[in-house]
């Protein structure tokens, strides 16, 4: 089973088609890049597929689940990670990844798991995340992210606003979570970057979808 | 899990933040407290301060709950983590009750502390018999207050100038708790010649306003924020 199977979906914003039949299969463990200028779609396809937009027209499931029937237990299953991480500034490291792992009821060890895969663990954990570095901020939130046991990672341009060191960090992070199971679906302009560390790129081009045959 | 302990986590997880930051004890206390002696510094009369002072302390806390109301509003939004709640699929309605509970239990502790303010600055003394109506005031009146402030907070919250936006939903809403939680307490001290028993209706019509509030609360939330 795929983890994410999009055949010709349609998803609209507004009255404006931003994904105008888009075909897609991404399988468990994955690392696709979706790479496409400005408003291609890419964001649109990846708030598709975390279940915030309808699918009004073709067929797509995510980790089994229809998207036209089951969005919200969809919602549960993905994390999306956008320019933003959805941290409170005012929570340690350790608080903020409690607080998104009882979410879902999360056992202790679990949590504490997943803050020791992102290397948050430790002293990191009693820092209030206002005064972490962006890099590390972007460790918590996806220390989070397997704390509220996310199969399917929704990634928006993960390396903007991250320096050198931070971006390689994310890139390991993200290697070992692919190893481990993790799917992931990312957009980038940092092609390069996000290119070596991909599986697989796709241009995602007026909403549309098209294989790069490496 | 359940929507209640969902709530549950939300409230726990905003009172975590309001220990973690201070910024009730540091700044919505203090901003409370200027406010009582600014009454003071502009009724001066001994006699008009003790007639008004339910009046002032209930226009204090709706002052101050503006702040509270920003602030709860703001953890949420200065790196996306409404957003993110929404993305994980958490029941809106969960994030209500719970932001709700959250500002809730500031408002009562500030009202309490206003109260006090009031004894000290205003010379208000709290007769014994009007105790029961007045706690009973305090919880029904705090309870429409969150309901209303956590409601509008949320529909602020994805506007530009939500600073001038929420009052300006916000005040015109509460001002039947304003007047009911006003009449009551006047009634609980014995402010002006009232007595205890009229205070019972006012109390009524704050019960009735916080069943509505919360519950159009409850189910307007998600739509609200998914907007």
């Amino acid at each position: 089973m795929s983890v994410v199977d999009l055949d010709d979906a349609v998803a609209v914003l507004g009255q404006f088609p931003a994904l105008a039949g888009a075909t897609l299969r991404v399988e468990e463990g994955e690392i696709v890049l979706l790479r496409g200028p400005n408003g291609a779609g890419k964001t649109t396809l990846l708030r598709l597929c975390a279940g915030l937009l309808p699918l009004v027209r073709g067929s797509g499931s995510v980790l089994g689940l229809d998207l036209t029937v089951h969005r919200e237990s969809i919602r549960r299953t993905v994390g999306l990670l956008g320019h933003q991480n959805g941290l409170y500034l005012d929570l340690t490291v350790a608080e903020n990844v409690h607080f998104w792992g009882a979410t879902v009821g999360a056992s202790d060890a679990e949590m504490q798991a997943a803050m020791q895969r992102l290397d948050v663990a430790g002293r990191l954990a009693t820092v209030g995340v206002s005064k972490l570095s962006a890099g590390q901020k972007r460790r918590t939130a996806l220390a989070c992210l397997i704390a509220r046991r996310a199969q399917l990672w929704l990634l928006d341009e993960p390396h903007a606003g991250l320096d050198a060191s931070a971006r390689d960090e994310l890139d390991e992070t993200l290697r070992q979570a692919a190893a481990s199971g993790a799917t992931i679906l990312m957009a980038s302009h940092e092609l390069e970057r996000a290119g070596s560390l991909a599986t697989r790129t796709v241009d995602v081009i007026a909403g549309r979808v098209h294989e790069v045959v490496s | 899990m359940s929507t209640l302990r969902i709530a549950r986590l939300v409230a726990a997880k905003d009172l975590r933040i309001e220990w973690n930051s201070r910024v009730f004890v540091n700044q919505v206390l203090p901003f409370a407290g200027v406010t009582m002696v600014i009454f003071a510094f502009a009724l001066d009369a001994d006699s008009i301060l003790q007639r008004v002072a339910p009046g002032l302390v209930w226009l204090a806390t709706m002052f101050s709950m503006l702040v509270l109301v920003q602030r709860s509003f703001a953890i949420e939004t200065a790196d996306g983590a409404l957003d993110a709640l929404r993305v994980a699929g958490v029941d809106p309605m969960a994030i209500y009750l719970g932001k709700a509970v959250a500002l809730g239990v500031q408002l009562l502790i500030l009202e309490v502390v206003l109260l006090f303010a009031a004894v000290i600055l205003y010379g208000q003394t709290i007769p014994a018999d009007g105790a029961v109506l007045l706690v009973i005031t305090l919880i029904s009146a705090t309870c429409g207050l969150a309901a209303v402030g956590t409601l509008y907070g949320g529909l602020a919250a994805g506007f530009t100038g939500r600073e001038t936006l929420l009052p300006l939903l916000t005040f015109p809403a509460v001002a039947p708790v304003l007047i009911g939680a006003t009449r009551a307490v006047e009634a609980a001290l014995g402010t002006a010649g009232a007595v205890v028993s009229d205070g019972w209706p006012w109390v009524g019509l704050l019960v009735v306003f916080a069943v509505a509030f919360g519950v159009g609360g409850a189910l307007a939330f998600g739509p609200l924020i998914d907007e």
